[in-house]
């Protein structure tokens, strides 16, 4: 069975000590030695964060600047690759988004901001911050740098770490350090300072919960980890943990979800694509992706609730009622707060209706599930009251 | 009572007269994590030895448990239909997963004893 692994060949956050002070189970992850728990284990984690604040290490992920040259938009940049209406992104908001293919198949998904003053160290005061997946990071980065080149800049931000506070208590341990972060809604980004340490904020998260997330200076981490950690009510939180709370929420994990055979449509992320884009059909795959908004995709991403308890994994057949074949579970687990198995799917479109019974085939046995709405556990994010 | 033997794979056995009860190991349980599921052979099914006799599913992965001797499921531990955590508080008693009638007892010989399985999982 598991034996400790070898972090030797791995990149390390600037948080690995102390998580392995804390007692973390550490395992490779897009090439990072990142803890998957620690000494509450999954199950707890994930409860801790729905019912208190959980504290995540997501530095492996891509922190990047994207500044544009005189006379260039950096909005207008970044829409050659996305089909977000990133030129109508408001100072000091963040919007989540894709980068396509010719085909309109998704190279990745990203959070897209635009700080609401040009971020330290910065020249130019037309520019957007990025967060990208880290698996990603590498080619996104130089198909971003290949789009925009002679007309931005991409900075990459490896000198900085990011963490995520997630949880009904995030607000108030935040504030107790940062006060003007409880003044925030949902998808909002700012700079704050912390003891003369610059803090990039966003009221976002990966959980379904109302949290944060914070991106700080690498040599500043493990001081303002310790700080939140600090408060009784935020506990840290691994990647296994993150990953049942993401799928609760119903939120797509590129890799598994999400490929470049997969366009925004099929993905059921039609809302990520702005209304001024489609008139214009100006983004990649615009012609595919406007006919399957049109005609309706061939497959689309669903929610799958099992009976019984046996959870349904990744990979797992789904078959008509009727017994033939109709998609696959591309995110499948057991739910700690849904208290149950809960999955996604891709089905062919005819299947795809809330409610349609569909059978799973797992380990050679046939069971019982319908086509679910989505979130499994509501979200709770503090929108700005309308 | 007989001591339990367990195999390199984490099953453990424990005799009781003709049948062996079996379960998996206190180690093996902490490896996996929240145990949430746990798929139970049908009572009356032969198994030779190391065939796929059940799955547990922690929070995080599924995991095979192998049959530690071949024979015939004789019983199973019903109590973790409904409560497959059973498994993380009593791994090596309460939560015991089924029990086998052995078609050879010298296949016994060939497991370790708890000192062998405690070298076993220090390596």
């Amino acid at each position: 069975m598991a034996s400790p692994t070898d972090t030797e060949n791995l990149f390390k956050t600037p948080l690995f000590a102390l998580h392995e002070a804390l007692g973390a189970k550490i395992v490779p992850f897009a090439g990072y030695a990142m803890p998957v728990q620690y000494k509450l284990g999954v199950m707890k984690e994930h409860q801790w964060t729905r019912e208190n604040a959980g504290l995540f290490d997501v530095s492996h992920m891509g922190q990047a600047v994207l500044e544009a040259n005189e006379g260039e938009d950096a909005a207008t940049l970044l829409e050659a690759l996305t089909p977000s209406a990133l030129q109508e992104l408001k100072p000091g908001r963040q919007r989540y988004s894709m980068l396509l293919n010719d085909q309109g198949g998704i190279l990745d998904d990203l959070m897209v901001a635009r700080p609401l003053n040009p971020l330290p160290d910065t020249t130019s005061d037309n520019q957007l911050y990025l967060v990208v997946n880290a698996a990603c990071k590498a080619q996104d980065f130089a198909l971003i740098e290949a789009s925009i080149a002679g007309k931005g800049t991409l900075t990459q931000l490896a000198d900085r770490a990011l963490l995520a506070l997630q949880g009904p208590a995030a607000e108030a341990a935040l504030a107790s350090l940062v006060p003007e972060v409880a003044a925030m809604v949902f998808m909002q980004s700012r700079v704050f300072d912390w003891h003369g340490v610059t803090l990039f904020i966003s009221r976002s998260g990966y959980t379904g919960e109302d949290g944060f997330e914070i991106s700080v200076p690498a040599d500043k981490a493990e001081d303002f980890a310790k700080a939140l950690l600090a408060d009784e009510r935020v506990a840290a939180i691994g990647l296994g943990a993150r990953d049942s709370l993401r799928l609760e929420a119903g939120l797509p994990l590129y890799g598994h979800d999400l490929d470049p055979d997969t366009n925004p449509v099929e993905a059921n992320l039609t809302f990520a694509i702005g209304k001024r884009r489609k008139i214009d059909k100006d983004f990649p795959g615009a012609e595919k992706i406007m006919s399957d908004l049109f005609d309706g995709p061939a497959r689309r991403r669903v929610g799958l609730l099992p009976e019984g308890r046996a959870p349904a994994r990744e990979g797992t057949k789904v078959l008509s009622a009727a017994g033939d074949e109709i998609g696959i579970i591309c995110s499948g687990g057991f739910g700690p707060s849904f208290g149950g198995p809960v999955a996604m799917a891709y089905l062919k479109t005819e299947f795809a209706e809330e409610g349609t019974d569909v059978l799973l085939e797992i380990r050679g046995k046939q069971h019982k599930a319908q086509v679910a709405p989505m979130p499994f556990t509501p979200h709770t994010y503090k929108r700005a009251s309308a | 009572m007989a001591d339990k033997k367990f195999t390199e794979d984490h099953e453990w056995i424990e005799m009781d007269g003709i049948t062996g009860r079996v379960g998996i190991s206190a180690y093996a349980q902490e490896q996996l994590g929240d145990i949430v599921f746990v798929e139970l052979p049908e009572v009356g099914t032969t198994f030779a030895k190391g065939d796929e006799v059940a799955v547990v599913e922690s929070v995080k992965a599924a995991s095979e448990v192998y049959a530690p001797v071949g024979g015939e499921v004789v019983a199973v531990n019903a109590a973790l239909e409904g409560e497959p955590g059973l498994v993380n508080e009593s791994a090596e008693e309460d939560g015991w997963f089924f029990e086998i009638k052995p078609a050879d007892a010298g296949e016994l010989d060939e497991l370790m004893d708890q000192a062998a399985y405690n070298d076993h999982i220090a390596d």
